[in-house]
Parts: C-alpha cells; structure tokens; sequence
C-alpha cells in the first residue's frame, strides 16, 4: 500500500506544454483515475509516474520517498499498457513469470505465484497458450496478471479497456474493481471514457490541456462541477452562457428566460455567468403548465428505461433525459411541450 | 467443359506453357545432361562433387560453402550493427546515412567487385598507400583469395542484414520494452529476451539470403579467385573446356542447395505478419548507453559508411585516368575525360551499351508479359486457392543462380525444340534476353503481386455487376491500380538487365557482347581506364533508374531480392 504525491509537475516537449504545473495526493489503496480528452496531458502525467518520461520540473514521491530521479526499474510500479505490450513469442506463463525472474525467484516458486494470479484471473487453463491465439479481453487479462504477480506498489493503467468491445468492457470492468479490492493496490488509471471513471474510482482528476481541472469523487464531480468543462465531459450536462438578473431573480440565456430560486442566486450579481443543467434536471411535460417554458421537440431518442431529447426553445437547445414513461410516450418531433428546471440540480458558475 | 472454364483455362494453359519451357525444361536437360556420359547413365559426376576427398569438384563445393558460411558471418555482423546504430540513436545526416547503408545492393554486379579490385586488390590504391606510409609491403593488407571474396561478399551482402535487422527493429513495439522496464528487466537482460526473439526471423531470413547469394556469387571468385576452385567457377570453366557434363551436375548440386534453402526461407519469413499498432506517445530507446559510447558507435557507423564508398570514389577517380599514365605511382599521374569522350564517339567502345539497352528493353516486354499475366491469375483469377504454392514457383527463378540459368539454357536450346519453334538459340542475339527474362520476370510478379493485393476484390465486382466484360474489368479498374506495381518491378528489371554478367559471360557471343563483358575485356587488357569509365557510367545510368522506381513505387523495396553478383 503506498500513496503517491506529485509536487508542482510539468513536461515541456519541443514547444508544447504537455503537463503544466500539477500536484496532485494519491491515497494508499485508492482507485484514481486521471479522465480527459485525447491530447490533454493525461497519459504523458501517467508516463511520468512510471519513469518514462521525467518532468521538466516537479517532484514526484512513492510513500514519501523521492522517486523522481528513479529509474522505471526501481520504483516499484506495474503497468496495464492500453495495447497490453504483451511479448508475442512467449507463452501465457513465459510473460507473468518475466518479472518475477528478474527477481531471481526460485522456479518452483514462481509457478505456484502464476498458478495463483491466473486463477483470480479466470484464465489458469491458458496457461501454456502463447499470447498471440488469446482473445482481446484474455491478452487484457494476461496484461493486468503480468503487472500483478511482482506485487507493485503502484498499479498503473493506460486506457487498458478501449482496445475490447462494448459487452467485454463492462465485464472487465467490474473484474479490474474487484480485484483492485481485493490486493488493495494503489491505481493511477488514465482513461478519456467518463462512465469508466465514474464507475471505477475512489476519486477523478479531469485533466485539460495540461492542467487539472478538478479532483474529487465521481459524485463531488458530478453533483458539483467546478468548471463548465468538467460538467460537460461528466455528465454531458447543458451548458449555457446566460446572464444573470439579480434584481428580477432571473437567468436570461439567449431566448430562455427562466426564474430562479433566490438561493441558487447566491452570490451573483448583474453579471454574465455559464449555467450548468444536467439533461436529468429538466422535467417534461406533454402540456405547457403554469411557469413552464414553452419548447418544440426536435429530435428523440428512445432508449429503453430513459428516453433522450433535444428540444428548442428559441435559439437554445436542450438535451434533456427523462424516464420513459406513459407521459413523454407520445411526444414527437414538432411537438410543443412544457420543461421545468429542478434547481438543485443545476448549477450556476461565475462567467469564464 | 463449356465456355466460360475453357476462357478461364487460356491464360493458364499459356503461362503454364512459358513457365514449363523456360524454367523447367531446362533444368530438367541439365539433370539429363549431368547423368548422361558418353551416352551412357552415369551418377560419376556426383559422387566426384559429392564425395570428401581430394577431387577438384570437391574442393569447388567445400569452398563455396565455407566462403558462404563466412560471408553470413561477417555480413551478419556488420549489418547488424549499422541496423542498430541508425535506428536506436539519433544523430545528424541519420536519413542520407541509412539511404548510404543500402548503396553497395544497388551496385551492378561486376562493377562493385572492381571497384572493390581497384581500392583493396593486390595493386589496389589502399595496399599503396599503406606501402608508402609504412615501408611494409602492400601485399600484408591486400585482399586476394578467400579473404578477398569473403570481404566482398561482406561488402554487397550485408545490406540484407541491415534491412530486414532495421525493419524488425523499427516494428518492435516500444511498450514492449516499457513493459520489461517496468518488470524490473535490466537492458542486457531485455535485449536478450525480448529483443533478440523477436529479431530471429529477420536473422534467420538474411542469413539464407546471404548464404544462397555467396553459393551462387560468381564475379568474386572470378576476379579474386586465383587458381582457388568455387562451384560457379567450376561451372564456368567446364562450359569452357566444353565438359558440360560436368558444368551441368555442378549446376545441379548448386541449384538443389539453393532451392532447399529457398523453399526454407519461404517458411521462415510468412508473408504479411500482423502489424501492432501503437499510440504515438514515447519511444525508449533499445539500450541506454553513456554518451561516450554512443558517439563512439556513431563514430564507428560513419566511418563504415564512408569506407563503403571509397572504392565507388576510386572507381570514379580511376576512370578518368590517362591510359598508360598508373603503373607504380599510388594514384593515377594524368587525368583525362578522354575514357568517357570514347564511350560515345568510338562505336567499337558504344556497341556494347546498344546492345545491353536493346535485351533489356526485349527482356522487360517479356517480363511484364508474363509477369503481369502469373501475378494476375494467382492472386485475383483462377489460381488465387494455389497462391502460396504459386508464388513459390513463380519466384522459383531467384533461388537459381546466374551461372546455371546460362548452363541450362545452353544445354536446353542447342537443338531446335518446340519451344523454339525449331530454331537454335544458343549463339543467336536472343538467348541473353531468354536469360534475362527467366531471371528476373519474378521482380514483375511480385511487385504486381503487392499492387494487386492492395485492389479491393470489390471493385472488381463492381464491375461485374455493371456488365462489363473480363477485358474491360482489367484494362479499366485493375490496370490503373497496378500500373505502379507494374512499372516499379518493369524498373527493377531493367536496373539489373543492363548490368547482367553472371548468364550473360556464359551466353554472349562478339556482336551481342553486353556492358559487363565488355568491362571485363577492358580489364583484361589492362585498360583500367576504359573499364572504370563504363563501370561508372552504368553505376549512374543504374542509380537514376533506381531513384526513377524509387518515385514510382515502393513495392519493390521492401524486399531486396537475391541477385547474384
């Protein structure tokens, strides 16, 4: 069990800024992922925990010892790659047992430990198979079980799932939780997929461009987004540039004028300000009540316990998902219908 | 059998009928040749080649295969090393140094020997300079006999090593070593492990290039040889002597090495290897080394590279020397463009260049003829079920080496045939354009091949599904997708028609005599001028056809084919 702390980390390459000033605490046993899109820095701050790359400047500790100096060998660490870089002219047993030879371990010894990491992986009768006649989701298992067996202190994971399909993802997914469970293993897991995330950690960082957006569990992220782009990337919420109207408690986004609440005020003046609606918080209704917005529908998507809309109200659009239910059943593109707003499920931001 | 199988069949039966007469005719004459002595059956021949003991036919197969067995060795090690160098490190000039690491292939046969000859031979410029230096005698670094041919042989060969090294080592996936890193591996350990592994193919396929190219070498042992025997040799002086008995047993042996070895290679290199993708982030470096160390590898993978191209500097060098101006001094004391002035104004000295353009321009027809023709049927017509097998047979003509193709020839077409519609070719203009086509068609076939692969069968049912005719489906949706393949390998085969020795010292006679046998002659003569200047200038007439196909396609480089030297 070992806690990682990086200290003020950045990485220049050539003339882009690749990682820019990041510190982050990483508990022991915890299940951290680093989440953003393609080209944020997230894998280049992954590389940098595992020693391939060194930071341009920063500081990184494994259990409060120095390690930015320390070659990949000696850091302890196992990684997941997303490509798995099993050694194709080895057996299932040849790749797990790579690392604990390197330990000089006895042989008898070493077998026993392999026998035992593939069976909590589910795969102990492929033991002698060479990895190139494995399936996807078994070279995936053969990748975790190899960075297993040397018992690191950290766990590392590069997308290890996005080379499987939709159904095996899952699956792995909820194998790679229980088994993190189970060793307790500290896990750095670097992915650009939000429900992988949510579903898989302890706590988020959202990286962009660089830099971290925002740190915290999945429902702190969720319920509580500290940027509209955190928002947008976790929840594919609504984000709205709007203007705020204290004195007539108002929220005036293009041709959406909606009333608030007082406290959801809080804090704003007049001023410009980005409101956050996560698609669940706008509630639909086939008829147009007292203080509902009038909007068309454009566009719906039906997908078995929830159905998706897009609907306009003016110049603004929605994304609103509601529970499928005898109400919305009938509602069809062109339609007019009535939307309210929860509020305690939106939030509102200070203008970027 | 209705129409339509009887269309499909033509082709077949034609291709067949060319690859029967052409390829396996011959061979099948020389078999009957070799065991027929006296007009009587006779397996002689063999047990004198074969059986360990002091006969001369024994001696020319020991030397052959311990010459070969060296010259995998060294080239082996020298490739491999300029592969690791030029792909591991970085450096200035990296991209001009590896085009350079690849020169010495691209060398018409005859002429990188001389060249060679000119630079490291008994009176070579190096041994001189050596001489003048340090008082000792030339003669303690020269290069003549075995170590000569070994070294040459290195010098055309190791490019083999360093491709197929250099590919395998650019494939390998960084992550992989990222992983053993991770494992705690050290560097030594995970070169040994991971790396050399996953190298072994491209090892074991440029050691069977190298070893099948050095038993088939014939320019070598010629120049070099002095009275040491070599199979090649032994052929070529039997032709002579007008035992073609022996000649033809000899070929025999040297083709069932060569085609065993072939048949291996084809089974040790599969064909389209799964190609592993990886994300574009990092890229460690095989080996750390200190900085020291990788200068100095650098250092020492430069100065290689510059010594691969003294002896081209030295050729160029000698061929504007003033004839009768080099005979003690270290260079040549008067200098002239006089070699190359004759080249062209002198038609006796220009023949020789008509004649080598004309049969290559007659060989090239053929080869894409039926080149195109075999590519075709066996990978979209009706033979694509016996592909593997097919491009096996196709190609068969690489693993057969120069010498024998001429021996075969001779044996096969010095009575009017079938094939010849009754005429005798052996002594006519033709049979070196035969040679050269049964030699190289396969550059044709293959490069055709790699374009055809790449045409989507879809469109050619499209096609279909629009109506229109087998002839029309070719010329208008296959054709324009191959044209590339087609040219690149058409290419390919003139570079090495127009530079042909091997067959053709066996085959020509005086009015037909090609570019290389005619720098031969000059050497002969002593007129060192007159052949460094041709050499030069099929060395530049070959370099541009070579930057030509470059452009053209990339098909026919990936894989450097056997060509003798």
């Amino acid at each position: 069990m070992s806690r990682i702390a990086l200290h003020n980390i950045s990485r220049q390459f050539d003339d882009t800024l690749a990682v820019h000033e990041v510190s982050l605490e990483i508990a022991s046993g915890e299940f951290f992922s680093i989440l953003g899109p393609s080209g944020c820095g997230k894998t280049t701050l992954l590389r940098i925990v595992a020693g391939f790359e060194r930071p341009t400047s920063g500081t990184i500790s494994i259990d409060s010892r120095d390690v930015t100096q320390v070659p990949t060998q000696h850091r302890g660490i196992g990684m997941v790659f997303q490509n798995y870089a099993l050694f194709p002219h080895m057996s299932v047993f040849e790749n797990i047992a790579f690392g604990l030879e390197t330990k000089k371990m006895e042989k008898m010894a070493i077998r026993r430990r392999v026998e035992d990491i593939l069976d909590s992986v589910h795969l102990l009768e492929k033991i002698d198979v060479p990895v190139p006649l494995l399936s996807g989701g078994e070279q995936q298992r053969v990748a975790v079980a190899r960075a297993l067996v040397v018992e690191p202190a950290v766990l590392l994971m590069d997308e290890p799932l996005s080379n499987l399909d939709v159904a095996l993802r899952l699956k792995t997914r909820e194998e790679i939780r229980l088994l993190q469970k189970k060793t307790g293993i500290t896990t750095v897991y670097v992915t650009h997929d939000q429900s992988e995330a949510m579903s898989l950690s302890d706590r988020i960082a959202v990286m962009r461009s660089g830099r971290i957006e925002q740190v915290g569990t999945p429902a702190q992220m969720y319920e509580a987004p500290a940027s509209s782009f955190v928002a947008e990337f976790l929840g594919g919420a609504n984000v709205l540039p709007a203007r705020v109207s204290r004195s007539e408690q108002k929220i005036i986004a293009g041709k959406l004028v909606l009333s608030a609440p007082a406290t959801f005020l809080d804090g704003f003046g007049d001023e410009d300000a980005t409101l956050v609606v996560k698609p669940e918080a706008i509630v639909l209704s086939p008829s147009v009540d007292d203080g509902d917005v009038t909007a068309v529908i454009v566009h719906k998507e039906y997908l078995g316990f929830t159905t998706n809309f897009l609907a306009q109200v003016g110049d603004v659009t929605l994304r609103i998902a509601s529970m499928s239910s005898e109400r919305t059943k009938h509602l069809r593109s062109g339609d007019a219908a009535g939307i309210r707003f929860d509020w305690s499920r939106c939030t509102l931001l200070p203008h970027a | 059998m209705n129409r339509f199988t009887i269309k499909r069949l033509i082709p077949v039966l034609l291709l067949g009928t060319v690859y029967a007469g052409y390829v396996i005719y011959p061979l099948t004459e020389t078999l009957r040749e070799s065991v027929n002595i006296g007009g009587a059956f006779s397996v002689a021949n063999y047990v004198d080649i074969l059986r360990p003991g002091n006969s001369a036919n024994f001696e020319a197969l020991w030397n052959s295969v311990l010459v070969s067995i060296l010259s995998v060795l060294f080239s082996g090690i020298l490739g491999t090393f300029l592969a690791f160098v030029l792909t591991q490190f970085t450096f200035p000039f990296q991209g001009l140094l590896s085009r350079l690491a690849v020169v010495p292939i691209a060398l018409p046969p005859l002429v990188g020997v001389i060249a060679f000859l000119f630079a490291f031979g008994e009176s070579g410029i190096i041994p001189r300079i050596v001489q003048e230096v340090s008082g000792l005698s030339g003669s303690v670094i020269a290069l003549e006999g075995f170590s000569a041919i070994v070294a040459v042989h290195t010098y055309s060969f190791y490019v083999y090593f360093y491709l197929f090294v250099s590919t395998s080592l650019r494939q390998l996936e960084a992550a992989q070593l990222e992983a053993a890193q991770t494992l705690g591996s050290t560097a030594l350990r995970t070169l040994r492990v991971i790396v050399l592994p996953e190298l072994k193919p491209a090892l074991l396929g440029a050691a069977i290039l190298t070893f099948m190219a050095s038993m088939a070498s014939f320019s070598a042992p010629l120049l070099f040889g002095g009275d040491m025997r070599f199979m090649t040799l032994q052929i070529y002086n039997a032709k002579l002597n007008g035992e073609l008995d022996v000649a033809a047993s000899h070929s025999i042996v040297l083709t069932a090495v060569s085609i065993f070895f072939y048949i291996v290679l084809k089974i040790v290199t599969p064909r389209g290897s799964g190609v592993r993708r990886s994300k574009g982030t990092g890229r460690s470096g095989l080996v750390s080394l200190s900085a020291p160390v990788r200068r100095m590898l650098i250092a020492c993978c430069v100065a290689l590279l510059a010594l691969e191209l003294l002896p081209i500097a030295i050729i160029i060098l000698i061929s504007f020397a003033k004839e009768g101006s080099w005979t003690w001094q270290i260079l040549p004391a008067a200098y002239t463009p006089e070699n190359y002035q004759k080249l062209f104004a002198d038609p006796y000295v220009f023949d020789p260049i008509i004649n080598s353009s004309l049969m290559s321009l007659v060989a090239v027809a053929a080869c894409i003829l039926v080149g195109v023709g075999i590519s075709y049927v066996l990978v979209k017509g009706s033979l694509r079920r016996f592909r593997d097998i097919g491009d096996v047979a196709a190609t068969l003509s690489f693993a057969i080496p120069g010498t024998v193709i001429a021996i075969s020839l001779i044996l096969a077409f010095n009575t009017p045939g079938i094939f010849t519609a009754q005429n005798v070719l052996v002594g006519t203009f033709w049979i070196l354009p035969l040679a050269y086509f049964i030699r190289m068609f396969p550059f044709v076939v293959r490069s055709t091949s790699a374009s055809l692969d790449q045409l989507d069968d879809s469109l050619i049912e499209a096609g279909e599904s629009f109506g229109a005719g087998s002839f029309r489906r070719f010329r208008k949706i296959v054709l324009p997708g191959i044209l590339p393949g087609i040219i690149a390998g058409a290419l390919l085969v003139i570079i090495t028609a127009i530079g042909e020795f091997v067959s053709s010292v066996l085959l020509y006679t005086y009015s037909n005599r090609p570019i290389s046998v005619e720098i031969l002659a000059q050497m002969r003569t002593y007129n060192f001028g007159a052949a460094a200047a041709y050499s030069v200038f099929l060395l530049m007439l070959v370099m541009l056809l070579s930057v030509l196909a470059g452009y053209i396609g990339k098909e026919g480089k990936t894989h450097p084919s056997s060509v003798n030297i």
